[in-house]
């Protein structure tokens, strides 16, 4: 098989989305989807669409985003689970990738926000940089739909894929690397809990 | 005892956990395959009410405890003392969110293990998870199994802590090379 390298590898600075407003593109879509989201930039991201109690902000534990949002996926199947990652969170929880694949679950959907930088430690260039391909090895390991977004004209198919879409999906959003306002949600890891429990589960939560 | 129909050939010991983990309402069960708690793994397999997720690496049944505790469902995480190594960092999430974890460790590197390449975790799993605030508990009888598994479970999930109980290679039988 040939590989479409115009279609993988390093991003274009041209064909990068603006990350934010992206973001907040997506989320207009959101409804009553739960998500979840990696350290550092994605979860001011997730913040700056406006803080709510259906949010769950991993403000550590790099590499785990996914595997929070599976455990969620599996205990509320008919919700929408959207887990909102970085590409070096994503790349620390590779095989993250391949468990939920394997493990198919319909309503899980992953986006990555890949800068092809560690944003948070000083812009160093993650392996996404380099020409690793995580739509290409999210296809590789059996998700449902992939997916990479490069430009605003994918915007609606990848609302489509996230929200829309039997998964498990998987999208790739090539995005810049700009910095944008730091937004931040809470941090008490046992008040994000609480809160996300209370509104899933009502009273029976506590 | 376990509700799962032909048990001959499984251990007590395994249907004395499988037992208490359908008692204590456990519907997401995750493991990456392992020989010491494989019978378990097999109940569980065999278990409509549970969702077997099989994982590539330990610390990813860390982080999917956390999240099935955040759908409102309870999940244990099976795992071999070799893997506690794989979990420590993600142990953070589970100490600064005040979630309850239950896990169940099958011993290496212990009574008369024949591998030494086991031996190291096998003897360091008390003393990092103690480190990382995780309540250690070690079944050595087999009598001993379902109290302990019980009492384990509910300080898990009534007091929102992380719980390990870890079975000697006395109880659950050291590991010999198979042709």
């Amino acid at each position: 098989m040939t590989q479409q390298h115009l279609t993988t590898g390093a991003v274009r600075p041209e064909a990068a989305l603006h990350r934010r407003s992206l973001v907040m593109r997506i989320l207009e879509e959101r409804t009553d989807a739960l998500i979840v989201s990696s350290l550092g930039a994605p979860c001011w991201d997730l913040a700056a669409c406006g803080d709510k109690d259906i949010n769950f902000y991993v403000w550590g534990a790099m590499g785990s985003s996914c595997m929070v949002a599976l455990g969620i996926a599996t205990a509320q199947r008919q919700r929408r689970i959207i887990a909102l990652v970085g590409d070096g969170d994503m790349l620390m929880g590779l095989g993250s990738l391949a468990t939920v694949a394997a493990a198919r679950p319909q309503n899980l959907a992953i986006m990555v926000l890949d800068n092809e930088r560690y944003g948070d430690t000083g812009n160093q260039p993650t392996h996404t940089a380099a020409g690793v391909d995580l739509e290409a090895i999210g296809r590789a390991t059996g998700f449902a739909a992939t997916m990479v977004m490069r430009t605003e004209d994918d915007i609606p198919e990848g609302k489509r894929l996230l929200f829309q879409v039997a998964g498990p999906v998987l999208v790739v959003a090539k995005v810049d690397s700009e910095k944008a306002p730091m937004v931040l949600p809470p941090r008490d890891g046992t008040y994000l809990k609480h809160r996300f429990r209370r509104a899933l589960l009502g009273t029976q939560a506590m | 005892m376990s509700g799962v129909p032909g048990n001959n050939a499984c251990p007590a010991w395994a249907q004395d956990l499988h037992g208490v983990l359908v008692e204590q309402n456990v519907r997401q069960i995750c493991h990456v395959p392992d020989g010491g708690n494989a019978p378990l793994i097999e109940l569980c397999n065999r278990t409509p009410a549970m969702a077997v997720v099989t994982l590539t690496s330990e610390e990813e049944g860390v982080a999917l405890c956390c999240g099935a505790w955040l759908g409102g469902e309870r999940a244990a995480l099976l795992l071999q003392s070799s893997g506690v190594g794989n979990c420590i960092n993600v142990l953070s999430m589970v100490r600064t969110c005040a979630f309850p974890l239950f896990a169940i460790v099958s011993m290496r590197g212990e009574y008369g293990e024949f591998m030494p390449w086991q031996v190291p975790m096998g003897q360091a799993a008390p003393v990092v998870l103690g480190a990382m605030g995780v309540i250690v508990q070690r079944v050595d009888e087999p009598h001993a199994v379902m109290p302990m598994a019980t009492a384990a479970a509910k300080l898990a999930f009534d007091s929102s802590v992380p719980v390990a109980l870890m079975l000697s290679q006395r109880l659950i039988g050291t590991k010999r090379f198979v042709q």
